[in-house]
């Protein structure tokens, strides 16, 4: 059965999507073609007037050692935030859906880190993990181990991957939980009268009817680890130790803000675009084929 | 191949009994119907011999040996649930093999048993299917598949047929029957349709409020039923049950007297089966007809008797009765009749 809606004017359905096309407009379309153009021009050293170059701010930055690593280190970053974000979400999920007393107080509690903003829980890890004063450090130091992640280029990845990750643990936990919850429990039960125990039932069975779940919170995580660990990023490493942990977004942010180079930040922030825009892209168009129903 | 003995078992929810004291002895190859209304506990004690709740008092035995603490997987059962409860991203040889590939046998040998069993119920043009690419009476037969394969002492059915539609019901009923007398297994069948019960049965166990009412052939239940809600849950339609007053040699309902054979005295409840009415102009029994139901092979009178309580008779063949045409007479064998306590329910004499 039909059951679109045919207007009869134009006015009211305009008036209807305008609210729409205009944030879309103001937020997303006029930002990205000032960068678009602003990616064609290199400015003055004052930024008091611009030169036309055409593509050679990509041109350049195709060639830039730099960008390239911080491509890399994109990749690495946006791996592990994913996998840690994940994993350990599906896992407390799990074992949550196996609770019948309380599973409430459980579900609550691991929901509250989501509730903190990125550059907060970048502080808040900051301060856990501080060289000097850092309770996490200390500990770290009293085993024996020296732990410094302004100088330690691993530490430092490491650091801001869980600081990243830890508060979407949360955001991932409810979609798997909820996902576990509406698992059929008889086809739970007929895996376990067909002989298969635990783990089992949750490799072959649980998991596969998690997939539509799963490549959801795949291709947001991805996206999450891309643009919006950011903050965590600035008030952790800004970047450093030697650019170990400037992933790209990062990267416009300091070539545009602090180097004062608009014309390269735009070219890379058009680059940016282009990249999430690909594998979103390519997720749906291969992932998906093996998500079942 | 397998016996299962339920001795008094019980289930209690917290505080709540839902299930007080079933005991049932299964011999081996017989299928046995598990009847009663939504809420009797009925798919709860299948689910006590499947393993899937615990059993809280009591004990169970397949086989004779004690069966209480076993997983659901070590106790040599199968299970066909109501919404067949297939894993929906597996083709339907892959649903019927899995518990063979979970067993650790080799590919070829379960290929084979998975060939075997879709040939039994028609399934081989079928076997790379999806679930969602099947019929609800092919999931039927999928899911019998599945129990099959794996060649159990015991099959449990809950409600296997209640997602299907009324046509497809009566024949997998059949088929199910048949199945079950070629392998000889033993199965416990769960249902909440009396004609099911009926008709599938060597033995039936009627419960309610998690009590048995009555274990038997189904031939038995019909014609001795223990206690009044037996009488009413089997046979359709549900019997007629009237307050009568045993005095003299005789019942009396209201103005009607009907000849009392058993010497009952008192009150009692009388149980008249709606088709062993006749009519009969000298009757005793008077019954004001309001609708009547023309089904074909019989009709369906319903209506009330003169003291106001509902009264339902089955006459065969068709009659012409029109709502308000006033009183009909009837008359009832004395052997048709049932006794029951006006008190306990029971079955009197």
């Amino acid at each position: 059965m039909e059951k679109r809606v045919t207007f009869k004017g134009w006015l009211l359905p305009l008036c209807l999507i305008a609210p729409q096309v205009v944030i879309s407009a103001v937020f997303f379309f006029y930002p990205a073609g000032q960068a678009v153009w602003q990616s064609l021009f290199i400015p003055d050293p004052f930024g008091l007037s611009s030169r036309f170059v055409g593509l050679g701010n990509f041109e350049y930055l195709l060639g830039d050692p730099y960008y390239r690593s911080a491509f890399v280190t994109t990749a690495i970053f946006s791996t592990l935030v994913t996998l840690t974000a994940m994993v350990p979400a599906l896992f407390l999920a799990v074992l949550a859906d196996r609770l019948v007393k309380s599973a409430g107080v459980y579900r609550t509690l691991l929901i509250w880190p989501y509730a903190v903003a990125p550059a907060v829980a970048g502080v808040l890890w900051l301060f856990m993990f501080n060289t000097r004063v850092g309770v996490v450090a200390w500990y770290l130091g009293q085993l024996g181990y020296d732990w410094n992640h302004v100088l330690n280029e691993g530490e430092a990845m490491g650091l801001v991957v869980v600081a990243s990750s830890w508060g979407r643990i949360s955001y991932n936990f409810l979609f798997f939980f909820a996902a576990l919850q509406a698992v059929p429990r008889s086809i739970i039960e007929a895996a376990a009268i067909d002989g298969a125990r635990f783990w089992r039932r949750f490799f072959t069975i649980v998991l596969p009817l998690l997939s539509p779940t799963t490549f959801f919170l795949l291709v947001v995580n991805v996206v999450y680890a891309f643009f919006e660990t950011f903050g965590v990023i600035h008030t952790i490493t800004s970047g450093g130790p030697q650019q170990a942990t400037t992933i790209l977004v990062y990267k416009v942010f300091s070539d545009g803000f602090v180097g004062q180079d608009l014309g390269s930040s735009a070219a890379q922030s058009v680059i940016l675009l282009v990249v999430v825009g690909l594998l979103t892209v390519v997720q749906f168009k291969f992932v998906e084929k093996r998500v079942h129903y | 191949m397998a016996t299962v003995d339920l001795d008094n078992i019980k289930k209690r929810f917290g505080t709540t009994e839902v299930i007080k004291g079933v005991s049932l002895s299964v011999q081996d190859g017989e299928f046995i119907v598990i009847v009663g209304p939504s809420g009797c506990g009925k798919s709860t004690l299948l689910r006590m011999v499947a393993g899937l709740e615990t059993i809280t008092e009591g004990e169970l035995r397949i086989n004779g040996v004690r069966a209480n603490d076993r997983e659901p997987m070590d106790r040599d059962i199968a299970m066909v649930f109501q919404n067949y409860a297939l894993y929906p991203h597996m083709s339907v040889a892959q649903n019927m093999g899995y518990g063979l590939k979970i067993a650790g046998l080799p590919k070829p040998e379960i290929a084979a048993k998975v060939a075997e069993a879709a040939k039994l119920l028609q399934l081989t043009d079928l076997l790379d299917r999806k679930p969602k690419q099947l019929s609800g009476g092919q999931r039927q037969r999928v899911a019998m598949g599945r129990a099959i394969v794996r060649e159990p002492s015991v099959f449990l059915f809950d409600e296997p047929l209640s997602n299907l539609d009324a046509k497809l019901r009566v024949q997998m009923r059949l088929e199910i029957r048949e199945l079950q007398s070629k392998l000889g297994i033993t199965s416990l069948y769960v249902t909440h349709d009396q004609v099911e019960a009926m008709t599938m049965a060597d033995r039936m166990i009627v419960m309610n409020a998690g009590v048995t009412e009555q274990i038997g052939t189904p031939l038995d239940v019909y014609e001795r039923p223990e206690t009044l809600f037996a009488a009413q849950f089997i046979g359709s339609p549900s019997m007629n049950v009237i307050k009568a007053e045993g005095r003299d040699g005789a019942f009396y309902l209201g103005g009607m007297v009907l000849p009392n054979p058993t010497g009952v005295e008192g009150p009692v409840m009388l149980g008249l089966r709606p088709e062993h009415l006749v009519p009969d102009p000298e009757g005793p029994i008077e019954m004001q007809v309001l609708l009547a139901e023309p089904l074909g092979a019989n009709t369906l009178l319903h209506g009330k008797l003169a003291t106001g309580t509902g009264f339902t008779a089955s006459l065969p063949g068709v009659h012409r009765v029109m709502s308000g045409e006033g009183a009909l007479r009837l008359t009832i064998e004395a052997r048709n009749m049932h006794l029951f306590d006006a008190e306990t329910g029971r079955r009197l004499g």
